[in-house]
């Protein structure tokens, strides 16, 4: 292969304004975390909900959050990403859909459909691990609990809950590297994410293969991080005397 | 002496199949009962019953004048009230034991922090076990758990208690710790329904002893009557007796 190798090439001007491409790895690593965090922080809340939902007496709740968990789980992402993006704000009431397309730049409108997506799309993957955590429990817990007076909501709260959550740091973790992996999509959509910010070096510079090099260290050394913070979790909330915690 | 608990011809079935046939008897304040007969005789479903974590369709049980069944009756603030033991403890391993303790107290009762702990840690050291407070219910034997467990009950001051076997899962050496516990508790004129394979326990503490099987209440007599004139009883009863009372 006749490549000629510069990795200086990350200290060189864009030629946009002063900005070295770094610069621009350094933005769309902001793009990247901003993205993903927001579409957590929903994924995690909805996802407990719907895991919660499912896992209730009666018809009505579990069947809308298995329907819910069904739709999202079974539409490729970047089918719903499109959607979200150039269908539903067709949909939308004017004056919002007027807000979507041109009272806010292109830039927060296409943030705004990726952290919606992502997170609807991430919480039926966290609804299925919330619900099979809880059903992990011993069937005695739930009813020591209610035996104790406490409301199907405090049952919940103060003791379903705090358990299964500790049962599903491990797969948890999966899914919340998956949302940083998964935010790579909204480069589609013209977000200068990381991957978006890689291309647009690759294509200015000619230096493909360094900047996918780069690219793909910042992503291994951004989930690497990301593990090892939630193992540090995962061991702060061991219990005594339980699941592998110590004595 | 009024009934605390009164049980009028209770049936239940889970689809087609009937696990309790027409199941009357009751529970005198003051008085300890004790519920025998072989597994899938339908004595823990009973029993369960009482404080509503098992429903049941047809017949009545009043507790304190309150009907379990009426779909308009405050089951957390019933079940506050009556306590209950289960045969695997079911202690929230998540808590301390001191939390484990505290927490119905405070979110179900409303009592103070410093009340509801101090409360615990007298019932605790009531039980014999004031040095562990601090651990969390993995550290402690089968035998210190279910006493926590005891005393976790106690701590909601309730008019009667429930014990669904409460020894069966524990180890030979660790049952007396138990009994002993709830001998003091029948001492002290505690209501109390036991289900229980504990004939010795039965004979020292019972007033009265109840015979289940296939879903039925098969005797329901004086203690005296059940252990003393054996050749009173029926068929069923005089062979699980022969079997039981070997050891």
């Amino acid at each position: 292969m006749n490549y000629h190798w510069d990795w200086g090439i990350f200290f060189k001007s864009t030629g946009v304004g002063s900005e070295i491409y770094l610069n621009w790895f350094v933005s769309g690593l902001g793009w990247t975390i901003a993205v993903a965090l927001a579409g957590w922080a929903i994924a995690l809340l909805l996802g407990s909900v719907l895991g919660v939902m499912r896992t209730l007496p009666g018809k009505l709740l579990p069947t809308i959050a298995t329907t819910y968990v069904e739709l999202f789980r079974n539409v490729p992402l970047l089918v719903q990403l499109f959607i979200w993006y150039f269908l539903v704000p067709d949909l939308l009431p004017t004056p919002l859909e007027m807000w979507f397309k041109q009272g806010i730049s292109p830039a927060a409108s296409a943030y705004l459909s990726v952290v919606v997506c992502l997170g609807l799309f991430t919480a039926a993957r966290v609804c299925e691990q919330v619900r099979t955590g809880i059903q992990a429990l011993p069937r005695g817990q739930n009813n020591a609990a209610l035996a104790m007076g406490f409301s199907t909501a405090q049952t919940y709260r103060f003791v379903l809950l705090p358990q299964a959550f500790r049962i599903i740091i491990p797969p948890l973790t999966s899914e919340f590297l998956n949302i940083f992996k998964n935010s790579s999509v909204a480069s589609l959509i013209g977000l200068m994410e990381l991957l978006a910010q890689t291309k647009q070096t690759a294509e200015f510079s000619a230096n493909i293969f360094e900047a996918f090099t780069l690219a793909t260290l910042i992503y291994f050394v951004l989930n690497m991080s990301l593990m090892g913070f939630m193992a540090w979790v995962e061991k702060r909330v061991r219990i005594p005397g339980m699941m592998g915690g110590s004595k | 002496m009024s009934a605390m608990i009164s049980i009028n011809n209770v049936s239940k079935w889970y689809g087609d199949f009937q696990v309790l046939t027409d199941c009357t008897t009751g529970v005198k304040k003051g008085e300890v009962v004790v519920v025998c007969g072989p597994s899938g005789s339908g004595k823990s479903t009973l029993i369960k019953c009482v404080n509503a974590l098992e429903p049941f369709q047809k017949g009545e049980i009043i507790v304190d004048g309150i009907a379990v069944g009426d779909p308009k009756t405050d089951l957390p603030k019933l079940r506050s009230r009556v306590g209950m033991v289960f045969q695997h403890f079911e202690l929230f391993p998540h808590l301390s034991i001191t939390e484990n303790l505290a927490i119905a107290q405070v979110k179900v009762l409303g009592r103070s922090q410093d009340e509801a702990r101090e409360k615990g840690l007298k019932l605790l050291d009531r039980v014999g076990l004031k040095a562990h407070a601090h651990k969390f219910p993995g550290q402690l034997s089968g035998g210190q758990q279910q006493r926590v467990a005891i005393a976790r009950a106690l701590a909601m001051d309730p008019i009667a208690m429930l014990f669904d076997e409460p020894t069966s899962a524990l180890d030979p050496e660790m049952i007396n710790e138990v009994l002993d516990v709830m001998t003091e508790l029948a001492q002290e004129g505690m209501t109390m329904m036991c289900v229980t394979h504990e004939m010795g326990f039965a004979r020292r503490v019972a007033h009265r002893v109840i015979f289940m099987d296939q879903g039925a209440i098969v005797e329901d007599c004086d203690k005296d009557a059940f252990f003393g004139d054996i050749n009173a009883r029926s068929e069923r009863a005089r062979q699980f007796l022969s079997k039981i009372l070997q050891h």
